[in-house]
């Protein structure tokens, strides 16, 4: 196969996504890049829009330079890739993407014939009561909320879950001139003392979170460790929450919330595909199978970044050219194999430090077990942790599509993104069974809402 | 602390000297900035963006990164918006689903 007659498609202009067409487009090939967003840079570097101001350093921080270097790496591809910014991919099939125009609302289908899929990640929800009230975000979305718009999600923020996220928001937040009222781990301080020395493995990423911390302690921002969210209060919009602290319950008043558990894998699209999936129990999650560089186990597929497991925006980096590099290798393109090799291996140095972390920020195991059974899982049709319990034990529901298929949890426009984590745990604690075994969401198209006439008009065999 | 729901949720530490867009929301005039996404030229001015259609309570966005589905905005003709990814434009006739409870 000649270099010109391959036509790769990379879904995503992250940091995976960048790498990956950087390196394709030295190789002398032209992929697609279709991206979500209007510009590039995923969410950990996302671009506000073109008439801000505010420099990289604000908006970046310590990662300003490698912001910088993965945007105007990307600027610099923009005449030799055929770029599709503003573009869903809302359903994948062997050798054909649709995908939906955003400003345009016109949908279209793409072929590929090798396809990297760098598609990323969203913060980890455990809801507590009252999480669905106007002014509770997550984590993420209180990041983007400053960075991407320059607004802050309140006047007196709690940031609460656990996470290396957690300490990072409240840093931007406090840095922007907003008050943090309190920031609440659910992870205790001898969870991170025990995780020092794997986390010792990447010294300078340890370094910045001990930076965070330190720094919102001189400003006397209040540090809780080892608590246990309990609820948040009021009734039309957030007014306090409320926590365990392993003694006690305190009550904080607030007018917002930023939360999450760390993140979790957009893994449709390597569904829809057809790729393998297995249990990762570092990550809690059923995820896309790939090798040391990244092939799934679809021929002619490609997994980076974030979207294929949590590695961090590094990480997504090398994956995103490693990928490329396999991709290349696969049809016959001769590559630099020696960088491939220090790629690699890169990516294997990286496991430990995020065994470290997980160490560290422990998913709390116990969350569905104190679940009130009120409390709603599902914040798109209202479906209470009760409910699921209920259904699995009078049906017998054992796995998370039949759960699915009886209660509609993650069925509604979320597609399970928000509440497939916390559906899974409350199944599992209801039947007796680990996380592994009831199994995982089954990704739909479309993969997000788009026009139902659209559907009808492109796509005939899909269900909507 | 503004508890009030007709209170804004969000408020700008930043990047405010930009320029103005007329819209309205629920019927009544309203001021943007050029770059605001439909979730913040709502949310800078009232406290909630939608209704749920299952509870009937307010809503205000969750992820804000398209990933939730949660605040999706109607239009006074009808239409549909997805609030933290559409850019707001001068004119846009914007409903919250309703004076907040």
């Amino acid at each position: 196969m000649t270099k010109s007659s391959l036509q790769p498609v990379v879904v995503g202009a992250g940091p995976a996504g960048v790498r990956a067409a950087q390196t394709l487009v030295s190789y002398g090939v032209r992929p697609v890049v279709v991206d979500e967003a209007p510009r590039a840079g995923g969410q950990i570097y996302r671009q506000p829009p073109s008439n801000f101001k505010r420099p990289a350093q604000t908006l970046y921080g310590f990662e300003a330079t490698r912001a910088m270097a993965v945007h105007s790496t990307f600027d610099t591809l923009t005449n030799q890739i055929d770029y599709r910014p503003d573009s869903l991919v809302w359903n994948a099939q062997s050798g054909l993407l649709d995908v939906l125009h955003g400003p345009t609302q016109t949908t279209h289908r793409l072929p590929y014939q090798q396809l990297i899929v760098a598609t990323g990640a969203t913060d980890r929800v455990l809801p507590i009561p009252g999480w669905t009230l106007p002014g509770v975000y997550t984590l993420g979305g209180a990041q983007v909320a400053l960075k991407f718009q320059g607004c802050a999600i309140g006047h007196q923020v709690v940031f609460m879950g656990t996470g290396p996220l957690l300490y990072l928001v409240a840093y931007q937040y406090a840095k922007a001139g907003v008050n943090v009222a309190a920031v609440l781990d659910t992870a205790k301080l001898s969870d991170q003392l025990s995780a020092m020395p794997a986390l010792l493995t990447q010294p300078a990423v340890l370094l910045k979170g001990m930076y965070y911390v330190a720094w919102l302690r001189a400003q006397g921002v209040v540090l809780h460790s080892g608590v246990r969210p309990l609820h948040v209060l009021g009734q039309t919009r957030v007014q306090a929450v409320v926590w365990h602290d392993g003694k006690k319950e305190l009550t904080l008043a607030c007018d917002a919330i930023g939360f999450g558990y760390a993140l979790r894998s957009e893994t449709q699209l390597a569904d829809l595909l057809g790729c393998h999936f297995a249990f990762d129990p570092l990550q809690r999650a059923h995820l896309p199978e790939r090798d040391g560089a990244g092939r799934a186990s679809v021929a002619g597929i490609y997994l980076a970044g974030d979207g294929a497991g949590i590695m961090g925006a590094d990480a997504a980096e090398w994956a995103g050219e490693l990928a490329a590099l396999a991709l290349l290798t696969d049809n016959g393109v001769a590559v630099d194999s020696a960088r491939a090799q220090v790629l690699e291996q890169k990516l294997r140095q990286l496991q430990r430090f995020r065994t470290g972390l997980a160490r560290a920020f422990p998913f709390p195991q116990n969350w569905a077990a104190q679940a009130p059974a009120d409390l709603v899982v599902c914040r798109c049709e209202n479906i209470t942790a009760g409910e699921l319990r209920r259904t699995a034990q009078t049906s017998g529901a054992d796995e998370l599509n039949r759960l699915k298929a009886l209660t509609r949890v993650g069925m509604g426009r979320c597609q399970g993104r928000v509440c497939g984590v916390a559906a899974a745990e409350i199944l599992a604690q209801a039947t007796g069974q680990s996380v592994e075994q009831v199994g995982r969401l089954r990704g739909q198209a479309p993969i997000k809402p788009i026009p139902i006439h659209l559907v009808h008009a492109s796509a005939p065999g899909v269900n909507a | 602390m503004n508890n009030k729901p007709s209170q804004p949720l969000l408020h700008r530490v930043a990047e405010s000297d930009r320029a103005t867009v007329p819209f309205t929301l629920d019927g009544q005039p309203a001021s943007a900035l050029v770059g605001d996404t439909l979730l913040t030229a709502i949310l800078t001015q009232c406290g909630q963006l939608r209704r749920n259609e299952f509870s009937n309570e307010p809503r205000a966005g969750f992820c804000m990164m398209g990933a939730c589905q949660d605040c999706w905005v109607e239009t006074a003709s009808g239409e549909r918006l997805r609030a933290c990814s559409t850019l707001i434009e001068p004119g846009m006739a914007l409903c919250t689903g309703g004076p907040s409870a």
